[in-house]
């Protein structure tokens, strides 16, 4: 038995892991269907330009190849489904005109992938070039428009006393800060700083096999998704099908970080694909097109300010700020800065004026990735407080506490009217600062700083808000409404006992890497005593779990997990009432561990899950008027999302002669309550972490004037290896959540919440003996060695 | 990624991969398929025919030939890396192949590939040119040697035909007194991706003085380019710190320095003068 191991808590080895490491598992690309076609897309090489004319006739005509699909084909499906459409909709093959390079124009279906490409390369495309607009700024003053005709680039500018009108009665707390200001006891610490535009690099590339069968009028379709029943949704409201008709698979999924969680125009074409020609179509992303065919993520440019008192009371905290939506909105596009605003003020108890105004610009769209817009959030935050501790001569630790939520005012309420469910920040950066020898570092850097050498500490809390599931949220977007799901993102789970006795656990979830199978079965196992080996947990398919919504936004396990806890429970209480008959006890009494049931008191008198399984389908067995079967299905829709939080503190030594930035040390101890598997918990840390040093040190989408990307292959987009990252160092508190039974909070992207500022303070102040103060992402050492001189003089 | 289509021919002797060559004017070579397949991937080369050397017996050897060593077409990075014949006699060399790329790279990836490749931006290419190597060419016509000084032509281009293959490079070893070192910085930070810039020095000493010295500079130009006034001005110099400084501070003298997403044309002038620098007393303390 491995219940005791299993069970919450447990570290256990992942049930994935043994066939992804093998080569077994199954991805997209993996599975073949008989007489596939596959596709390729004909880009733009022009940010913005006008379409003359398409000629596809030469491409039409080469061997192999099926059809060339253009959007006179397609423009009756409408333009590609956004949850939050406010902006221009993507069509789904530009429409008249391009908005972005690499924008898809035309669509090849041909018989093999060489043969896509060739004829790819043969429609010829007349453009007439357009002035594009690429730069934040100057798509604000609007002077170039990014969709000739529009009146404004601006979409929106979301205000954080009004971010959600008629639901929250907000203070603006703007005029308090402005008198603030004119205090003379006071400082103003004010820096602009841009937080980089990023392509998300998951490892498998997009992949969508769409498979229309006209017999029974519906569609298979398989996609590495985050969001499988989303696109069942989409698909069949596209086509006019119930949503049961359109089957979505989401098999093993390499890798999504939220650039999976959007309805792309290739799901919808190869279905149309699929539809027309009557035959399965098939569309791989390849390396290079991900940079131009999924959406990227970040790029802001703001402007923070902090208001305090010389002794380190913060009186106002100011961000006003531009983030970059790309040429068309998607999924949430614009919605994104709202995360951020969600935990703009960190950890602290400070009055707060915020604005954010979504902008085009002739790039490729922005959606989520990673921490969506709370990255961002809490990197402004976390360096300008830095800045407001070195203004008034402080530790920045002492800053940071100071300023601090108190554990006494959980639930607290932030300043945009939001309910945080727990936390204790002051115990968590104590655990920090203890298990470092907080003291002791800044003596090793005093000591290194003798010698000449330049070596830094930098410091960052975060707080994060995951889990968004409160059903009221829907009104705010916060559901697939517009995929024709009306549902809001309530989890969903589904636990069955099989007549063996083993048990089957049906999720909602498209998980990409997080290892749902493992942590399920954790929560089943520990819930019902059913051995950990015995729990089979599938997820990411449309047909046979009832409801879903997707992993995305550190959800899945404190609102699905949740979910299939409920679901244990109901199991194990028509289970109890089984047991208490066959062992004539009654249901209270009843125990569940060790493969089966036993009366408490006395663990000799059981029965094992086997047995109990019997008696339910074998109805004439059990208590009268049982209605046979063991299973249960429960949707979870909690009262409040979660607020995970922690504190990261970094060691970096710069080289002044070359801007090399070498990370000594890393370490955060992060707090989101109870942990089912401290290993997973741990590995999604790991990650997070490495995306955010990504950001911090080498990633950078970088468009040219005229928008092009010049850095969208890897050889020119570094990412961080392995061997380029040190050993993290990781710990724990733990504050459970009351918003659902099992006290967990998300964990998936509080490691890149907390990181990426966290080196930037490091190395900033390793360089404050030279006066530099602030240094824009990424840190490559060209940047680091222009800061010194320009400090230098 | 999906090349254009193109022929295949897996040759079993150099005379047929050179035959092939001869009869395909736009035929490209393989060894590794490093640099070759991602650049065909990306549509970038499309040649008609890849001749493929890789099964080609007899050239995966480094053989100590005395005063050097020859290295043959097939010696991939990580053998390079390891063999102590290149650690002590052509230490820059050895130093250089282990920082390419990463494991799967240098287990495939060979060093005359990466030399014949002649990327602006690749390290084994600068310690070939400081160490003085010298290119042994082949073609269906015949063999001919090509000095190092003479070998890098531009970006992505050397002074091989089209119809020649590059069969050995012979790697001079430094002897008693002398020593040669390789570094770099990369894309990535640290030594880790290709090099923003590097150096690769060849110091000889002669009872405390410098009596001869080669550097050479990558990933500040279109191709990699001697650093001749840090030689001039460190030969006859007793090597102090002083010493170096000056000499270094002449690395790009007569190199075209260009920018590009790593860095500027000043930082990167800079850098040239860091690693030179650091390259040449690296070399020392190997001289000494
Ligand atoms: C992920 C990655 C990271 C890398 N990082 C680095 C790095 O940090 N530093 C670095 O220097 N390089 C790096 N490289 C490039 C790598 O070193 C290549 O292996 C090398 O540049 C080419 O060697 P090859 O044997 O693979 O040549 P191939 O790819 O087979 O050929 C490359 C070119 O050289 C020609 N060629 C090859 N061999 C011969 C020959 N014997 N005679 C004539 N012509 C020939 C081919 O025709 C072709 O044009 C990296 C490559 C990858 C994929």
């Amino acid at each position: 038995m491995t219940t005791s191991i299993s069970a919450m808590g447990g570290i256990v080895r992942r049930k994935e892991d043994p066939a992804l490491i093998a080569g077994q598992g199954k991805y997209v690309d993996d599975i073949r269907l008989n007489g596939e076609a596959v596709t390729a897309f004909v880009r733009s090489p022009f940010a913005h330009a006008r379409i003359n004319s398409i000629d596809t006739s030469a491409a039409a005509a080469m061997p192999g190849v099926v059809a060339v699909y253009t959007i006179d084909d397609v423009r009756h499906l409408g333009p590609v489904l956004a949850q939050v459409p406010v902006g221009v909709m993507r069509p789904l093959l530009a429409d008249g005109a391009v908005h972005h390079a690499g924008e898809a124009v035309a669509m090849v279906v041909a018989e093999n992938s060489y043969v896509a490409r060739d004829a790819a390369e043969a429609v010829m495309v007349d453009y007439e070039p357009l002035p594009a607009v690429v730069d934040m700024k100057a798509a604000v003053a609007g002077a170039t428009k990014v969709h000739e005709g529009s009146e404004s680039n601006v979409l929106v500018t979301w205000f954080s006393h009004d971010w959600w009108p008629g639901v929250f009665e907000l203070v603006d707390h703007r005029p308090a800060i402005a008198e603030a200001k004119e205090r003379d006891d006071v400082v103003v610490v004010s820096q602009e700083m841009t937080n980089q535009r990023l392509i998300p690099t998951a490892i498998e590339p997009r992949a969508v096999l769409a498979d229309w069968n006209h017999g029974y009028n519906r569609v298979n379709l398989w996609s590495s998704t985050q969001m499988p029943h989303a696109l069942a949704g989409a698909v069949a409201k596209t086509f006019g099908l119930p949503s049961n008709e359109v089957h979505v698979v989401a098999p093993e999924v390499g890798g999504g970080f939220g650039a999976k969680l959007n309805i792309y125009p290739d799901e919808i074409l190869t279905v149309f694909a699929s539809k027309a020609l009557d035959r399965p179509v098939r569309w791989t992303e390849t390396r290079r097109e991900a940079a131009f065919s999924t959406i990227q993520g970040r790029g802001w440019v703001a402007t923070a300010t902090i208001t305090g008192t010389k002794d380190g009371k913060i009186l106002g905290y100011e961000l006003d700020g531009i983030a970059d939506m790309g040429a068309y909105s998607q999924n949430f596009t614009v919605a994104i800065p709202v995360l951020g605003l969600f935990v703009a003020q960190g950890q602290y108890d400070i009055p707060l004026a915020w604005q954010v105004s979504c902008v085009q610009t002739n790039t490729q769209t922005t959606d989520a990735y990673r921490g969506a817009g709370r990255p961002e959030a809490s990197y402004y935050i976390e360096r300008i407080i830095d800045m407001y501790a070195a203004a008034i001569d402080m530790d920045p630790a002492d800053v940071r506490r100071k300023n601090f939520f108190k554990k006494e005012d959980f639930p607290a309420t932030t300043a945009i009217g939001l309910t945080m469910d727990s936390g204790d920040y002051e115990r968590n950066l104590d655990t920090l600062i203890a298990d470092v020898d907080y003291a002791g570092l800044r003596a090793m850097q005093a000591a290194a700083r003798a010698e000449g050498r330049y070596v830094g500490i930098g410091l960052s809390t975060y707080v994060e808000v995951c889990g968004f599931a409160p059903s009221v949220l829907a009104e705010f977007g916060f559901g697939w409404d517009a995929y024709g799901m009306p549902t809001s993102f309530s989890g969903s789970g589904l636990v069955r006992v099989n007549p063996d006795g083993s048990a089957t656990v049906i999720i909602g979830t498209g998980p990409s890497g997080q290892g749902h199978q493992t942590t399920w079965a954790q929560v089943v196992s520990d819930r019902l005593g059913i051995d950990y080996d015995s729990v089979r947990v599938t997820h990411g398919n449309t047909a046979e779990s009832p409801t879903g919504v997707g992993t995305f936004g550190s959800r899945s396990a404190a609102v699905d997990g949740a979910a299939t806890y409920e679901a244990a429970e109901k199991v194990g209480g028509k289970a109890a009432d089984i047991v208490a008959h066959m062992l004539e006890a009654s249901a209270e009494d009843i125990r569940f561990a060790d493969g089966g049931a036993h009366v408490a008191g006395s663990p000799g008198h059981k029965v094992t899950w086997a047995e109990i399984a019997e008696v339910a389908y074998k109805p004439h067995k059990g208590p009268d008027g049982m209605e046979a079967g063991l299973e249960a299905h429960a949707v979870f829709s909690p009262g409040n999302a979660t607020w995970p939080f922690g504190s990261h503190l970094a060691v970096v030594e710069v080289d002044p002669d070359t801007g090399n930035v070498e990370i000594q040390r890393y370490v955060g101890i992060d707090d989101c309550g109870n942990r089912i598997n401290p290993m997973i918990v741990d590995g999604q840390i790991h990650g997070g972490i490495a995306q955010g040093i990504g950001q911090a040190m080498f990633e950078d989408a970088i468009y040219d004037a005229e928008g092009n990307l010049l850095s969208g292959s890897l050889i020119d987009y570094p990412i961080p290896a392995a061997g380029d990252l040190p050993a993290f160092e990781l710990g724990w508190t733990n504050t459970p959540t009351d918003v659902n039974p099992m006290g967990v909070k998300g964990i998936g992207e509080a490691g890149t919440i907390g990181s990426a500022q966290t080196i930037v303070n490091a190395v900033v102040d390793a360089l404050a003996p030279l006066g530099v103060k602030h240094i824009d992402m990424p840190l490559r050492p060209r940047r680091v060695w222009d800061a010194i001189q320009k400090a230098r003089g | 990624m999906y090349p254009r289509s193109f022929e295949y021919l897996a040759a079993t002797s150099l005379d047929e991969a050179l035959a092939a060559l001869a009869d395909n004017p736009d035929a490209k070579v393989m060894t590794g398929g490093m640099s070759l397949i991602p650049l065909m991937k990306l549509r970038l080369f499309s040649p008609s025919l890849v001749v493929d050397i890789g099964r080609v017996p007899g050239l995966d050897a480094i053989d100590d030939a005395g005063d050097h060593l020859a290295i043959g077409a097939l010696v991939r990075h990580a053998t390079t890396a390891s063999s102590e014949a290149v650690q002590s006699g052509a230490a820059a060399l050895a130093q250089a192949a282990a920082l390419t790329g990463d494991v799967q790279v240098r287990n495939r990836g060979t060093t005359c590939g990466a030399l014949a490749h002649a990327d602006i931006a690749a390290d084994q290419t600068a310690a070939a040119l400081a160490l003085g190597a010298t290119m042994v060419a082949r073609s269906s016509s015949g063999e001919r040697t090509i000095a190092a000084d003479d070998f890098f032509v531009d970006t992505l281009t050397s002074a091989l035909q089209p119809d020649e293959i590059l069969v050995e490079v012979r790697v001079p070893k430094t002897g008693a007194g002398s020593g040669s070192a390789y570094g770099k910085l990369g894309r990535r930070g640290g030594q880790s991706d290709y090099a923003v810039a590097g150096a690769a020095a060849v110091v000889t000493m002669d009872g405390g003085s410098v009596a001869a010295a080669r550097v050479a500079l990558t990933g500040v130009g279109t191709k990699p380019s001697l650093a001749a006034g840090v030689a001039e001005a460190l030969v006859g110099t007793d090597g102090s710190e002083a010493a170096v400084a000056a000499a270094a501070a002449r690395a790009t003298e007569g190199v075209t320095v260009l920018e590009d997403l790593y860095g500027s044309e000043e930082y990167k002038a800079h850098l040239a003068q860091v690693y030179a620098g650091r390259a040449v007393t690296a070399a020392m303390a190997a001289a000494s």
